[in-house]
């Protein structure tokens, strides 16, 4: 597979505040690359970089290949969705989307067959003589995709092209992008602080925080292998569970001792070949903590300890509990029969566990 | 209970009498030197001497109006306010115009591509709007002199140009804040270039911000006095110097009908554009954020 965006050693700042800290990426022709991270970290900062819209302080960015330190936005062969669309407004939706066509000189003929083509791909052949004023957010990012579309680009960049629409209608447009992403074939970077967007989109996860990379990887690796407790905790919800505990090391394995709320300490055992320091954080998801019922998965350990919050949530009920001196969430069954305050037994699937240094945040 | 209701009722009433009635006497109180510019303007100058000065005119007579455009006289030459109103407008226009898209340019640069020092810059600009007329009258007299405009029409609008330039910039730069830079980055991708991103997607958006600044450059151009009486000669005065030369020279009697002809005249283009596009005016006071 041979590389369309190479982003190498790049750093970015605004007068002393540094924004982009030695930033490499790397992704194939078609990859759908998402940027994740919380409010400020430099995610669009980043887009704007590749976009040329940002100049950077020094590293390269290479887009199939070619090195764009010199080379203009317009001259990149790229495509922008923008959060709050800057759809250009006196123009009519047909406008809006040709005027790209009609800065770079296309003849008429082009435009309008791909504006039909467009329009017909992303149902807005009725709004074509409206103004982005009279439509709605749907409509209007439906028209900033095809503003993007028409350019036909080796890359497209979105800007959290969702997080101004209602729950519902992101779900729609969510499976809607990932649908020309497959039909397409095209390649995307995709900025999103919304982490299941992130999940079910990409065939690549950047996690960033502060301008630093936390983790690259798959969303498998992201969410089964995460590289330190933030990513562990950013990703997934309800979050993992991040669990203090001590460990002993016996023959061939070790003994993992958890703090119940009681003060008694619960032992369990880690059977992986691992190395483990005295002190551990256990990163345990809610799904691989589950009732004491018939399907016990075969390496499944118990804990009994109290309940103390049941929420049900359609197809689950999360039920808390404290463990090690944080609150844990398991995921449950929603026809549990589970009250607050009973003692009952939780299965700890271990085998899906993740260990991190307490002082590093490091994955062990 | 019903009583207090009904008391309440009353008081309410009684307040708003008293309230109109204010706000009438204010009325009238702005309202009685314009009637009574009319109503003099419209009297013979008989009529004037033996009338009361708030009397309806008994014969309607457009005389005075007549002698104040054409034949009153300003000083030696008695050709009326003709001349002085041509030139006004022939000052207030370009200078309208050029001063309003100077503003536009540079408001469209401060706001949407700030550059290093464009805030510096913008505070300079802000600063020129205090400066007052007196103090720029001596270095514009002399760099009138060394660009060879002293005395001419040119150099007048090249006066209200610079002068202008201040506030246009402020009104223009403090609407295109609010338009979201993406706009910018947006049409930088679609490969417009800087003037094309002006022409194409900022100059159609500012309607109403060019309505708020052709109806202030235009009024203080139009109403300017002290420029018009430094900067210019016998024939390139505008008609605010005019109407005092008409007022001012005295041969005999003073006709009161024809100074409030000419004064009104005088008035008028400003009342009218305020009348027309005074709607847009209150509007782009107001205007804020464009919903992309
Ligand atoms: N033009 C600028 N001048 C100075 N600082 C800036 C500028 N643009 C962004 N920043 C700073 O850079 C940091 C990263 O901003 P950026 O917009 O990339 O964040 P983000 O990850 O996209 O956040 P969000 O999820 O809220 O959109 C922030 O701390 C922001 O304050
Ligand atoms: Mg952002």
């Amino acid at each position: 597979m041979s590389s369309i965006l190479n982003i190498k050693n790049v750093n970015k700042n605004f007068g002393k505040i540094s924004v982009l800290n030695d930033i490499n990426i790397n992704i194939d022709k078609g990859d759908f690359l998402v940027l994740v991270g919380p409010s400020g970290c430099g995610k669009s900062t980043l887009l704007n970089c590749i976009a040329g819209l940002e100049k950077i302080n020094s590293g390269d960015i290479f887009i199939d290949n070619k090195n764009m330190s010199d080379i203009a936005p317009k001259d990149r062969d790229i495509a922008m969705v923008f959060q709050s669309y800057a759809l250009y407004p006196t123009m009519t939706v047909e406008k809006n989307i040709t005027f790209g066509m009609k800065v770079r000189g296309l003849s008429d003929e082009i435009q309008q067959k791909k504006l039909i083509e467009v329009s017909r791909q992303l149902q807005i052949e009725t709004l074509l003589k409206r103004k982005p004023g009279q439509l709605s957010g749907g409509q209007r990012q439906r028209v900033a995709m095809g503003r993007a579309l028409v350019r036909n680009p080796k890359l497209f960049l979105f800007d959290e092209p969702l997080s101004n629409l209602d729950a519902k209608l992101r779900v729609e447009m969510r499976t809607e992008i990932k649908r020309l992403h497959y039909d397409l074939g095209a390649s995307m970077v995709y900025v999103t602080h919304d982490q299941i967007e992130a999940m079910t989109l990409a065939t690549k996860i950047v996690v960033m925080k502060n301008g630093f990379i936390q983790q690259i990887g798959t969303p498998e690796e992201i969410y089964n292998h995460p590289a330190n407790i933030f990513v562990a905790d950013f990703m997934g919800s309800p979050a993992m569970n991040l669990i203090h505990a001590q460990t002993k090391k016996e023959k061939d394995n070790y003994k993992i001792n958890i703090k119940l709320a009681n003060g008694e300490v619960a032992s369990l055992t880690e059977k992986r070949k691992l190395k483990l320091p005295k002190d551990i954080i256990i990163g345990i998801r809610p799904e691989n903590i589950t009732e004491n019922g018939s399907k016990n998965k075969q390496n499944a350990q118990v804990i009994t300890s109290n309940v103390d919050i049941v929420e049900p949530a359609g197809s689950d009920t999360y039920v808390v509990t404290k463990l090690g001196e944080t609150e844990v969430t398991a995921r449950f069954h929603s026809e549990t029969k589970v009250k607050i305050g009973s003692k009952i037994d939780f299965l700890l699937d271990l085998e899906k566990a993740s260990y991190f240094n307490p002082s590093s945040g490091k994955r062990i | 209970m019903i009583n207090s209701v009904g008391k309440n009722q009353l008081n309410k009433i009684i307040l708003r009498i008293f309230l109109y009635l204010i706000l009438s006497v204010f009325v009238i109180y702005y309202l009685l030197p314009l009637f009574v510019m009319i109503t003099t303007s419209l009297k013979s100058l008989e009529e004037i001497r033996t009338g009361s000065l708030i009397a309806l005119p008994r014969n309607i007579t457009f005389e005075a109006w007549g002698t104040a455009w054409s034949t009153a006289c300003t000083g030696i030459r008695c050709e009326g306010l003709k001349p002085f109103f041509w030139n006004s407008i022939f000052i207030a226009i370009p200078a309208v115009i050029i001063s309003t898209l100077i503003g536009a340019i540079n408001g469209y640069v401060i706001a949407q591509w700030r550059f290093k020092g464009a805030n510096i810059i913008f505070a300079l600009m802000l600063f020129g709007c205090f400066i007052p007329f007196q103090v720029i009258l001596l270095p514009m007299a002399r760099v009138l002199g060394l660009i060879d405009l002293a005395g001419s029409i040119s150099g007048l609008i090249f006066v209200h140009v610079i002068y202008g330039i201040g506030f246009t910039t402020l009104f223009f730069r403090n609407y295109y804040v609010s338009i979201p830079v993406e706009l910018v980055k947006a049409a930088k991708i679609d490969g417009a270039t800087f003037l094309r991103i002006f022409w194409s997607i900022f100059l159609p958006l500012s309607l109403p911000i060019t309505v708020v600044t052709v109806i202030w450059q235009f009024t203080q151009i139009w109403n300017d006095f002290l420029f018009g009486v430094s900067f210019s000669e016998a024939g390139t005065q505008p008609i605010t110097v005019a109407l005092n030369n008409i007022v001012n020279s005295t041969t005999g009697v003073k006709e009161y009908n024809v100074d409030m002809a000419a004064a009104i005249i005088a008035a008028m283009p400003t009342l009218l554009v305020y009348i027309f596009a005074g709607k847009y005016f209150i509007r782009g006071l107001t205007a804020g954020s464009v919903k992309g």
